[in-house]
């Protein structure tokens, strides 16, 4: 096993430079959400108008893995429709899963599907993708 | 100690993990079972299995004595005055929840207190916020020093006429901290409380004696010291035991069942309602017997040099944060690497082979106390080796190149 399968350049781009982090003032809902075995937390801000995703930004501390996650998910949200984002939700599970998915949205995640191999991390992956389908589950509801 | 001839009796370090000889460091989270052990699980399957306590028959007697007979053995390790004062349970965890169930919410009321520290395990931290919560109690905390130790002054500070426990662990699983759990035992009983001691990460390191600590409890887990998983026992005088009310009920327990009305066995029977971990036990038996053929005090002097050697070589490391005292701490090492997060710590190092901790080891306010969301930890047995320091060293020095360039 190589470290370089997981932690490809691109991850370690948005690792060190991620994308939307901070916090909105404008949000329409904020989750917070933990990954219990570590104890890394993030809390995952959207604006949404009219059924659709306008902005997000995330806040919080993590790995690597978790942190470059939350990045590319920000990125890729912005202007999805609720089905939209739940559909990109659904994908990433699919590629943690070690099925072949394409991100034409943006390829940087595909970068993430190294993650597969090792179990124990794909909970740091998944943590922002679950924040947004909790929150996207909330506006639904309300 | 022959490192060497003790290694050959665990099978499971024989092993390569990503092109690597294992190297195994996560003792506190469980230690691995030397042959004899899975022997004697494995041997109480194929040839004494029955139910205990019931049958009649010559594989129920077998049963039942491998069964006592490990209690018996479980009552010398500890130096209990008898084998009455053994309850088994799952582990640690059960038997503090046994205490904080049964005995503090008979005792504890509005305006008295629970008095534990900062640096507690999740489970002898969250038993005491209920058993508060349910009786009206305060929880109370004796303040950590600078270095994560406490000091008796505090601790005389903190335990007033009105605290009816004092809980601490006697090792922890984060600081490595040896806590002077003797003297706070003094200290709790000249304030009329009863002493619990966490024995999850003291068990396997040191010669524990219950009589001459003058705890009233005692918990402990076996898959921490050789011995199978879902198995420990709570140690009780049996002065406090025989007093104390079961909190599960069934087979096993009782002593006469009326339609509208039970009554129990004695102490210990009272607590173990329902078929007992028979095989737990017998396991837990022959990894003491394991231990007390090496020597709890071997044991301890090889850890104390392995976690002073570990220390050394660790602190060498540019970027490194080493938590908790130099000195006086049992065989672990818990770490952070500058701008790198623990799991990909973890991670980097299982690519080496190298089995370490990573996260809040159960310890979320003490994690709070040391403002880090989570460390990396490496915990030493007696099967581990210098050899073993010096690669884990030297794979961190990798890892912190690997990600400086990454990320640099």
């Amino acid at each position: 096993m190589q470290l370089d399968d997981l932690y490809r350049r691109v991850i370690m781009d948005h690792y060190k430079n991620p994308r939307n982090r901070g916090t909105l003032d404008n949000e329409s809902v904020t989750i917070n959400l933990n990954n219990p075995t570590c104890g890394d937390r993030i809390a995952l801000q959207l604006q949404i108008e009219d059924g659709k995703v306008i902005d997000a930004k995330f806040s919080g501390e993590g790995c690597s893995i978790s942190l470059s996650s939350a990045s590319m998910m920000t990125q890729v949200v912005k202007g999805k429709t609720y089905e939209q984002a739940l559909e990109l939700a659904e994908r990433f599970s699919a590629l943690m899963k070690g099925e072949e998915v394409e991100f034409e949205e943006l390829e940087d995640i595909e970068a993430l599907s190294g993650v597969n191999k090792f179990p124990a991390r794909i909970k740091c992956a998944t943590l922002s993708w679950n924040a947004l389908r909790k929150g996207i589950e909330q506006q639904q509801q309300s | 100690m022959n490192v060497n001839a003790i290694r050959e009796q665990f099978p499971i370090l024989h092993q390569e993990i990503n092109g690597h000889p294992l190297v195994y460091l996560d003792s506190a989270a469980t230690s691995q079972k030397p042959r004899s052990v899975i022997d004697a699980v494995k041997r109480y399957y194929e040839w004494d299995n029955a139910n205990v306590h019931r049958g009649v028959h010559t594989l129920g007697s077998r049963a039942t004595e491998g069964y006592e007979a490990a209690r018996a053995k479980v009552a010398a390790f500890l130096n209990a005055s008898s084998e009455e004062e053994i309850v088994f349970t799952r582990g640690t965890t059960a038997a503090i929840n046994l205490v904080a169930s049964s005995y503090a919410r008979s005792v504890c009321g509005e305006g008295d207190e629970i008095v534990i520290t900062p640096m507690e395990h999740h489970s002898n931290l969250i038993p005491w916020q209920q058993a508060a919560k349910a009786t009206g109690a305060t929880l109370k905390y004796i303040p950590l020093q600078s270095d994560g130790t406490i000091s008796l002054a505090d601790v005389e500070a903190t335990v007033t006429s009105r605290t009816k426990v004092v809980s601490m662990t006697y090792a922890s699983n984060v600081l490595g901290v040896i806590n002077p759990v003797k003297e706070v035992a003094a200290i709790a009983h000249r304030n009329g409380a009863v002493m619990v001691v966490d024995g999850a990460q003291s068990t396997p390191h040191l010669k524990v004696d219950v009589q001459d600590l003058d705890c009233d409890f005692y918990a402990f887990s076996a898959h921490k010291m050789c011995g199978p998983t879902g198995i420990g026992a709570l140690y009780g005088k049996k002065s406090i035991l025989s007093r104390m009310e079961p909190i599960e009920y069934g087979g096993e327990m009782i002593d006469f069942v009326e339609l509208y009305e039970s009554t129990w066995k004695d102490v210990p029977t009272r607590f173990e309602g329902g078929t007992p971990i028979i095989a737990g036990a017998i396991g837990l038996a022959a990894a003491i017997d394991f231990l007390q053929e090496i020597g709890l005090d071997h044991i301890h002097h090889h850890e104390q040099k392995l976690a002073a050697y570990a220390y050394e070589q660790l602190s060498a490391i540019d970027g490194i944060t080493i938590y908790g005292p130099k000195e006086g701490r049992v065989g672990l090492v818990t770490f952070n690497l500058d701008d790198v997060h623990p799991h990909d710590v973890a991670t980097a190092l299982d690519s080496e082979g190298i089995a370490v901790r990573a996260g809040h080891h159960c310890c979320q306010p003490l994690m709070r106390w040391l403002n880090v969301s989570s460390t990396a930890r490496a915990s030493f047995y007696l099967y581990n080796t210098e050899e073993e320091i010096d690669r884990l060293a030297a794979s961190l020095q990798r890892t912190k190149e690997f990600f400086g360039h990454a990320i640099g």
